[in-house]
């Protein structure tokens, strides 16, 4: 292994790092890219056959994948994650999921990491779209060291998955001793005063939020939901029943992501409040990373706020 | 070339095939009938004598793939693959009559013989474009054709998927379009006009050869000499008559979607000897 999992480490390296390391062994991994190419680092030129690059297509490229995969290939396509899950939307519902093909969508710079390029490149809607096709399993990485351990996990798993990643700035590492398990939360803190359960980047803020009201007498149990779909029930309603109250947080609209996952689950089965932290239901604006997340209100500072106000809520 | 021999049973077998489908339709009373007639002679002739495949072993990885890009025109593919053995003719009955049929109005690779699942235009022949690539990479030597409407040509995709074929010397490939000259509201240059066909597939990059769709001569003539550029992918612009096969259907832009009343189906009875249905 030619990178160090538990230091600081952008996804995006991460995952064209774990190309190269189980793709280019793998005879069967094809990378497709869009005029994208550069997400898969070595891995095209150390088997330039296997490394596909159709141009500005990203249609025909998740169609090519298909065709591909048909044919016994695990393609990892990768791009921007609006171009990949919303102009190729179809392509992927249709040819790839209802076959339910071994194809890696992996949606790069989603959420804020695509800054200043504003709402055009800014994912936020992703993880709702690929959620609600048949088969899709959805993936949302905290760092870089479960993003590379989820591209190994994806070498041999059945059925198409949506990797969500995010840009190449380095992210903070979240240690945690359990395994990256596909469909197994993590847990990164343990409490039974509430339950914040988080995905992607926002995952560190929810930690940071966790130790500061550690600090107030108010322990925070903290999941990380790496896997959107399937989700982890059983982690949820252990939560919901030990804990009381939950929060979810995400780089995500409100709708239709993690947090809606959770509530669906939650209020069939044990109903307890569960307050979604995300981006309201509105597109991203241009801005710099830490400034977009502080105006939509997800910071670990913003994430204290409300756990506190859910606990008084639940108190009264 | 074909003898006399073989261009006669080509044509009573794919009457045969015609028959079928138009009772289907009938039967179900759904169906894009139009479409799938005008493709009949083309289908027949390629899984009567250029596809390599084994009907008891569907996924053979050696086989040739056929993608049916413009899936409504499944009626006749159904029919083909039944008659060439990959399925039970009785499961025909099921055609979009019975709840969850393998045999719905798009075809589905839950069905054995259909290699994707087509029916939104502009999709299967880029699944193609991908078959034909992996081949390539496997050094193997199996082949992929597939058929698309000219109307399915107004799609942008297709351009995608023609560019990145003749990118990557695709001459595993080969394309049908089925040049009928008629979409669901109105005839094709009335819509949005794609001529010249041939030279905007030429300008891609692709061998191209036009020929009557209808002529067995011509459609063998010009699978067997694919590819028709070494390196290249190609195309057969097919000139075809929707409806084919059936008088009240041909060339009506009505018959798109449409099926026989009972009254209807009577009548062509006495002209076609359909049967009972």
């Amino acid at each position: 292994m030619v990178i160090d999992l538990t230091s600081d480490l952008s996804t995006r390296k991460a995952f064209s790092e774990a190309m190269t390391e189980f793709g280019l062994k793998d005879e069967r991994v094809f990378s497709v890219a869009a005029d994208s190419e550069s997400r898969f680092g070595a891995f095209r030129k150390e088997a330039p056959e296997r490394a596909i690059n159709v141009g500005i297509a990203e249609q025909n490229a998740m169609s090519i994948a298909a065709g591909l995969a048909f044919c016994g290939k695990i393609p990892f396509i990768s791009t921007y994650a609006t171009f990949l899950t919303m102009r190729a939307c179809e392509q992927i519902r249709t040819d790839i999921a209802f076959a339910n093909l071994n194809v890696r969508i992996v949606g790069t710079n989603a959420g804020f990491s695509s800054d200043w390029l504003g709402m055009t490149h800014q994912a936020l809607e992703d993880v709702a779209l690929m959620r609600a096709i048949p088969n899709m399993t959805v993936l949302v990485p905290a760092d870089g060291a479960e993003t590379y351990r989820m591209v190994e996990a994806l070498i041999n798993y059945e059925g198409p998955a949506y990797l969500r990643i995010r840009g190449t700035e380095k992210e903070p590492h979240i240690p945690c001793a359990e395994p990256v398990v596909i469909g197994k939360a993590r847990k990164i803190r343990d409490g039974n005063d509430l339950t914040i359960i988080a995905c992607g980047r926002l995952v560190y803020e929810a930690m940071e939020a966790a130790d500061r009201l550690a600090r107030d007498g108010i322990k925070a149990r903290v999941l990380d939901m790496h896997t959107v779909k399937p989700l982890d029930e059983e982690a949820v309603l252990k939560a919901a029943r030990e804990t009381k109250r939950i929060l979810t947080v995400e780089e995500h609209n409100v709708i239709g992501g993690l947090g809606s996952a959770v509530a669906e689950v939650t209020s069939a089965n044990y109903p307890v409040t569960v307050r979604r932290m995300g981006v309201t239901d509105r597109f991203g604006v241009p801005g710099k990373e830490a400034d977009l997340f502080s105006f939509f209100g997800l910071t670990a500072d913003h994430i204290v706020t409300e756990a506190r106000k859910l606990c008084a809520r639940e108190e009264a | 070339m074909l003898t006399a021999e073989d261009v006669n049973r080509l044509r009573t077998e794919a009457a045969e095939v015609r028959k079928e489908a138009i009772k289907m339709a009938t039967r179900a009373g759904t169906g894009h009938l139009g479409p799938a007639l005008g493709i009949t002679d083309v289908l027949w002739t390629l899984y009567s004598r250029h596809l390599k495949y084994d009907p008891k072993n569907p996924s053979w990885p050696e086989r040739d793939r056929l993608i049916l890009s413009k899936g409504h025109s499944c009626l006749t593919l159904y029919v083909t693959l039944a008659k060439k053995g990959f399925f039970a003719e009785e499961l025909l009955k099921t055609y979009c009559r019975e709840l969850d049929t393998l045999l719905g109005g798009h075809p589905e690779c839950r069905l054995p013989g259909v290699e994707a699942n087509t029916g939104s235009l502009g999709h299967g022949f880029c699944i193609g474009v991908g078959m034909a690539l992996a081949a390539k990479v496997d050094r193997k030597d199996y082949k992929v054709y597939t058929i698309l409407g000219d109307g399915e040509t107004q799609e942008g995709s297709i351009w995608e998927g023609a560019m990145a074929a003749a990118h990557y010397k695709l001459d595993n490939l080969v394309a049908v379009v089925d040049r009928n000259n008629l979409q669901v509201s109105n005839y094709v240059d009335k819509v949005m006009n794609i001529d010249p066909l041939a030279e905007k597939w030429a300008s891609f990059g692709w061998g191209v050869r036009e020929i009557d769709g209808h002529d067995y001569q011509q459609i063998d003539a010009a699978l067997s000499a694919a590819p028709f550029i070494p390196g290249k992918p190609s195309v057969i612009i097919a000139r075809i008559v929707k409806g084919k096969g059936l008088p009240i259907a041909e060339n009506k832009v009505e018959w798109h979607h449409k099926v026989p009343t009972a009254e209807e189906y009577r009548e062509m009875d006495k002209l076609l000897s359909l049967g009972n249905l």
